[in-house]
């Protein structure tokens, strides 16, 4: 039976630590995601967990650890949050380019400046393209079971990629929840024996990891064979997401659908705003209002075809971004590739970017409510519209 | 030790590489020449040498051989010409010449 229990996102991510039990975990603390270092390694020195625990003295070296000690065919995870994201920026496309199954989670957190600790997608986004999967949670139970499935999802022979499992900075990470919690046994069961598929410890099967790629070498082909990991990990995602469900109970897939079928106007959200959306649209369908929620779980890889087929019927989508990018009012990334996504049919949407809540402004049911309205009533904001945003009396 | 066959390795697609580049096999750095970088070739007054080893045990590529006690030849398949032989020899028995004249003179050109 799981056990339910009041606690913060961040002892949710570490409790899913403690059970998955890697040989080693290398981190630095860094706002908001400091607890779950801190819990995690208190765990390690009251026996709780057989760990070996690396602390390291920037998160640069914290993700050259984990690459060093995948390498050496360990399972290993991380923590971190945005400046420490940022910082661990080369070595994350080396983790991804040598093909190490390292998990980290990620406690979504503005990028500086000005320095700001609270939640925000641009630390994330700006590693969209460094050839991690991104598992998006809703809440701290999403956190807590996306943490267990990432592990088994890295390390499946036809993925063999890091993930990083994000849930919103204090949003999640520092709120008291309900999560239940699953039996040790059970969580160490379903994420299974790890085998590496290459170990520099292997002296039977001496390798060399990191070598060089002169000019004339094969870098193209092995970029190439990287993509194709990314496209593999689509099926993977959603297998071990339909057996997490059979163990445990809850299915995962790709997205979440909510009242999609026959709606007007649909939202698209990741992370915590996606719980919110989905209370607004509750509210909203009960007073007859043909609204839906489409909630992203991955967004690397990006589910295109998922999402053609699940909202190419719905008028109008408003896509939601906690992150710009900065290319000059584009609207977010969640945005630019959801429009990608729906260019080559005939009846396309109308995809309007919505961007809210950077550097953790509120966003509270009824500023999406207030615009679920707009939109129902066909009134759309040409270029960007920045929900929550202070507009003021100079224009 | 298992033996990479990479006979035809240009003509491999994106699909025949092992993950991650990963080079399935030790010791090939031997078989990979590093001697065309030497702009400067040491050579070795062997009258001089007292073959006290201290060249072979500083050459980081080690390019210098030893056998029972003796000092083998300087490898310029793998010599990269950093000079540290000639520095360290306490018996000053190693001097750095320059390449393309020593290459030139192999040739039998003046």
């Amino acid at each position: 039976m799981p056990k339910p229990a009041a606690v913060v996102g961040t002892d949710a991510v570490a409790e899913a630590m403690r059970q998955v039990q890697p040989d080693v975990v290398a981190a630095y603390p860094i706002t908001p995601q400091t607890a779950i270092v801190e819990t995690f390694s208190q765990m390690v020195a009251n026996g709780e967990v057989h760990t070996e625990m690396i602390n390291v003295e920037s998160e640069h070296s914290a993700m050259s650890a984990c690459i060093g000690a995948a390498g050496g065919g360990a399972r290993v995870m991380t923590a971190t949050s945005s400046q420490g994201l940022a910082l661990m920026w080369e070595l994350l496309y080396i983790a991804s380019g040598l093909r190490l199954p390292i998990v980290m989670p990620n406690v979504n957190r503005a990028l500086s400046a000005p320095i700001n600790i609270h939640c925000d997608h641009s630390d994330s986004m700006g590693a969209r393209d460094s050839g991690w999967i991104q598992l998006y949670s809703e809440n701290a139970q999403e956190a807590y079971e996306n943490t267990i499935q990432a592990m088994r999802i890295s390390e499946h022979q036809d993925v063999l990629l890091p993930t990083m499992v994000n849930l919103d900075g204090f949003i999640i990470s520092h709120s008291t929840e309900r999560v239940d919690f699953y039996e040790d046994e059970k969580v160490r069961n379903f994420v299974g024996e790890y085998k590496p598929h290459y170990s520099l410890l292997d002296p039977e099967n001496p390798v060399s990891m990191g070598n060089f790629d002169s000019l004339g070498g094969f870098y193209f082909e092995l970029k190439r064979a990287q993509e194709e990991a990314l496209e593999n990990s689509f099926p993977i995602i959603e297998k071990v997401g339909e057996e997490f469900g059979k163990e445990f109970g809850t299915h995962y897939g790709l997205i979440e659908s909510h009242y999609l079928e026959d709606a007007q106007v649909a939202l698209v959200a990741l992370g915590s705003a996606a719980g919110t959306a989905k209370f607004v649209v509750n509210k909203m369908r009960e007073q007859g209002h043909p609204v839906g929620l489409l909630k992203l779980r991955v967004f690397r890889p990006f589910p295109a075809e998922t999402l053609r087929k699940t909202l190419a019927h719905i008028p109008v989508i408003g896509v939601m971004d906690r992150s710009l990018t900065f290319a000059g009012s584009q609207g977010g990334p969640v945005f630019n590739e959801m429009r990608s996504v729906f260019y080559e049919l005939d009846n396309r949407p109308r995809i309007e970017s919505i961007v809210y809540g950077l550097g953790g402004r509120d966003l509270g049911p009824e500023l999406i409510e207030g615009h679920l309205h707009e939109l129902l009533q066909g009134r759309y904001t040409e270029g960007v519209k920045y929900l929550g945003l202070r507009e003021g009396e100079n224009k | 030790m298992k033996k990479w066959d990479i006979k035809d390795i240009n003509s491999w697609g994106w699909r025949d590489h092992p993950l991650g580049g990963t080079i399935p096999e030790s010791g090939n750095a031997a078989t990979y020449p590093t001697g065309g970088w030497r702009s400067q070739r040491p050579v070795r007054d062997d009258e001089a040498c007292n073959d006290c080893l201290i060249c072979f045990i500083f050459c980081p590529e080690i390019a210098i051989s030893a056998e029972e006690d003796k000092i083998g030849e300087i490898n310029l398949y793998h010599c990269k010409g950093c000079g540290i032989c000639a520095r360290e020899c306490p018996r000053k028995a190693i001097e750095m010449v320059d390449e393309v004249e020593a290459q030139s003179k192999e040739r039998g050109e003046n």
